[in-house]
């Protein structure tokens, strides 16, 4: 088959893999019909996450049909599934608590050390993610196994919901649904997001029907403050204004209730402690830049809640510890509970609730994936999101 | 990965092992148990960390190795007797080739070593039903070792934690030797993978696997 392969740095491209077999019982093996690229394939791309080899199948936002099913596999040949970029089991207790992201089965056991170094209890699988999370061969690719594809993918059953209302449910979308959640939103909150990427316009997204008051978005693009500002949000261009200022403007001096960071790891700015972090990451450090959480946690007002579904995974210097102590603070983040939320969000685009299409710029065949990256990391602006299609013809 | 050269264990006299097994019986279990315990550190007192948990990881002449985890199904019951069935074990427990029961309570393990395998005798020391199985190298075995598993139910219906705690003796001679090899192989990580595949392997009825195929031809 052929799939989007990790090589270096910044250098991606499509190869001729062999194809993926059945290996667990619990095991299917899905045709891919459509895979986008995540904001976040772009830290494995600039090499800030660490354990990504040469060779790595890269992807974890797809869906396709099922092809062929282990023994214990609930799917069925032919049917149409939206695949959660967290592979869970189900089966302990962290997913018994519908914790799925933190599942204490999917990473391999001989790959789960650097992980519990890392961060004291090892990670759980993801999909094309490095081999912190278990090396597991991504979804840019014409197939993939899926383990335990008895309680990981959704089935669609309506074949007239086109792919791209739906695949996003593979990750982003739960994913700012989550990052909302865990902003605990009551009426009449106010609610920052930084980042105006996929995650936090589905965030700010969510966080309107979640029944905040305002939802003010942050970025620097002003294609991406577009689209923000056509969910209905408020925008500050970080290049134009001082955003600390202009959000404590703009809640009458008391600051956002809840503060949520879509930026994660790469984030830019010219803080002097930003360009220390960049000098780090580039020689190997692996210090985060975390200006964009820096900067939300001095912004959020006294009390209020910060949530983290940006991208981190190393250290952070010069964090802004007595603020989150002394402010009252309280922080909620992780990778995505995906399994959690997919039912759910896809009766709200059956229903119309959610539309999931406005963000898609580009759909290119997969042959073209390495071109999908090179754009998307460089022109963000006109990038918003990449969808690569397997059967497009070139 | 799976070697199947003859065993460079057969014909070689283990006097190693018998002649620094001679206290071996009284010694039984001791290093093992010692592990599970609590210790009294010197300033008095007693420290709830597990003895396994110690800086030291040496109790005498042994090395002692353990791990806890939890696991939240199948029932403790059903948990016991998977292991209790020792020739199960090779299904999780990466370095076992195979255990073969030799009648009464005694089986013969042939442990994968670099170069080929080792054999084992063992004897269950002792074992109560639900919640405790420890066994030993029987004299006169290649290897001076002892283990434990302990099953104790988890607070908050949390399943079964279930303990597993190997102790072994590094003796002189061929065998030590052969010991020396083996060990290579990190007993501490080994522990811990193997206890942690039988936790999925209980828990999901699989071994989860980042392979895309059946049959990966490794180098090494």
């Amino acid at each position: 088959m052929r799939a989007l392969t990790f090589h270096g740095t910044q250098d991606v491209r499509v190869d001729t893999h062999p194809d993926p077999e059945i290996v667990n019982p619990r095991d299917a093996i899905i045709q891919i019909t459509s895979t986008a690229i995540c904001g976040s394939d772009l830290h494995l791309y600039d090499g800030v996450i660490p354990a990504v080899m040469k060779g790595d199948i890269l992807g974890h936002e797809f869906m396709g049909r099922v092809i062929e099913t282990g023994p214990q596999s609930t799917l069925r040949k032919g049917q149409r599934v939206v695949v959660p970029f967290t592979i869970s089991c189900g089966s302990c207790f962290f997913c018994g608590q519908q914790q799925f992201s933190a599942c204490d089965n999917s990473n391999p056991v001989e790959k789960r050390d650097m992980s519990e170094q890392l961060y004291g209890t090892p990670m759980s699988g993801l999909f094309g993610y490095s081999h912190l999370t278990g090396g597991y061969p991504g979804g840019q690719a014409e197939y993939v196994r899926v383990p335990y594809s008895d309680v990981g993918p959704i089935v669609i059953e309506d074949d007239s919901l086109d792919d791209d209302k739906v695949l996003f449910l593979s990750d982003i979308l739960p994913t700012g649904w989550m990052a909302a959640e865990n902003a605990e939103i009551t009426n009449g909150d106010t609610v920052a997001v930084w980042g105006a990427g996929p995650v936090g316009l589905f965030a700010a997204q969510s966080a309107l029907l979640m029944g905040a008051h305002k939802v003010i978005v942050i970025d620097h693009y002003p294609n991406r403050l577009k689209l923000a500002k056509g969910l209905g949000c408020d925008v500050i261009n970080f290049r134009e204004s001082n955003v600390r200022e202009a959000l404590m403007e703009m809640t009458g001096g008391i600051g956002p209730d809840a503060v949520i960071d879509a930026v994660g790891m790469e984030s830019h700015g010219f803080s002097f402690d930003n360009m220390m972090d960049i000098a780090k990451q580039t020689v190997g450090i692996g210090a985060d830049r975390a200006s964009a959480l820096k900067q939300a946690i001095l912004a959020v007002r006294k009390g209020g809640r910060v949530s983290i579904p940006g991208v981190y995974g190393g250290m952070t210097d010069k964090f802004p510890l007595g603020a989150l102590m002394e402010k009252g603070l309280s922080v909620k983040a992780g990778q995505t509970h995906t399994q959690k939320y997919m039912e759910q969000l896809l009766g709200m685009i059956t229903d119309g609730k959610i539309d999931t299409t406005f963000l898609i710029s580009h759909r290119l065949p997969l042959e073209q994936a390495a071109e999908g990256y090179r754009n998307f990391k460089s022109k963000q602006d006109e990038f918003t999101k990449v969808i690569l299609k397997p059967g497009m013809g070139a | 990965m799976r070697k199947t050269s003859q065993s460079p264990s057969a014909g070689v006299p283990s006097t190693g092992v018998i002649a620094a097994g001679l206290g071996l019986l009284a010694v039984a279990g001791v290093a093992a148990v010692a592990a599970t315990r609590p210790r009294k550190p010197p300033h008095g007192g007693e420290d709830s960390a597990p003895g396994r948990t110690a800086r030291r990881s040496s109790f005498g002449d042994y090395t002692v190795v353990g791990k806890t985890v939890t696991i939240s199904k199948p029932s403790r019951a059903e948990l016991y007797a998977f292991w209790r069935d020792f020739t199960n074990l090779p299904a999780f427990m990466e370095n076992l080739d195979s255990v073969e029961l030799t009648g009464g309570k005694q089986s013969r393990w042939t442990i994968k070593a670099p170069g080929g395998t080792v054999t084992v005798d063992s004897e269950i020391a002792q074992e109560r039903e639900g919640e405790l199985i420890a066994w030993r190298s029987v004299e006169g075995s290649e290897i001076d070792t002892e283990g434990r598993v302990t099953f104790r139910d988890a607070p908050g219906g949390r399943g079964t934690q279930v303990a597993l705690i190997v102790a072994y003796k590094a003796p002189f001679g061929t065998a030590g030797r052969l010991v020396a090899k083996l060990f290579q192989r990190e007993p501490n990580i080994q522990a811990r993978r193997d206890l942690r595949r039988f936790k999925s392997l209980m828990e999901t009825g699989e071994i989860a696997t980042s392979d895309n195929r059946l049959n990966i031809e490794e180098a090494a």
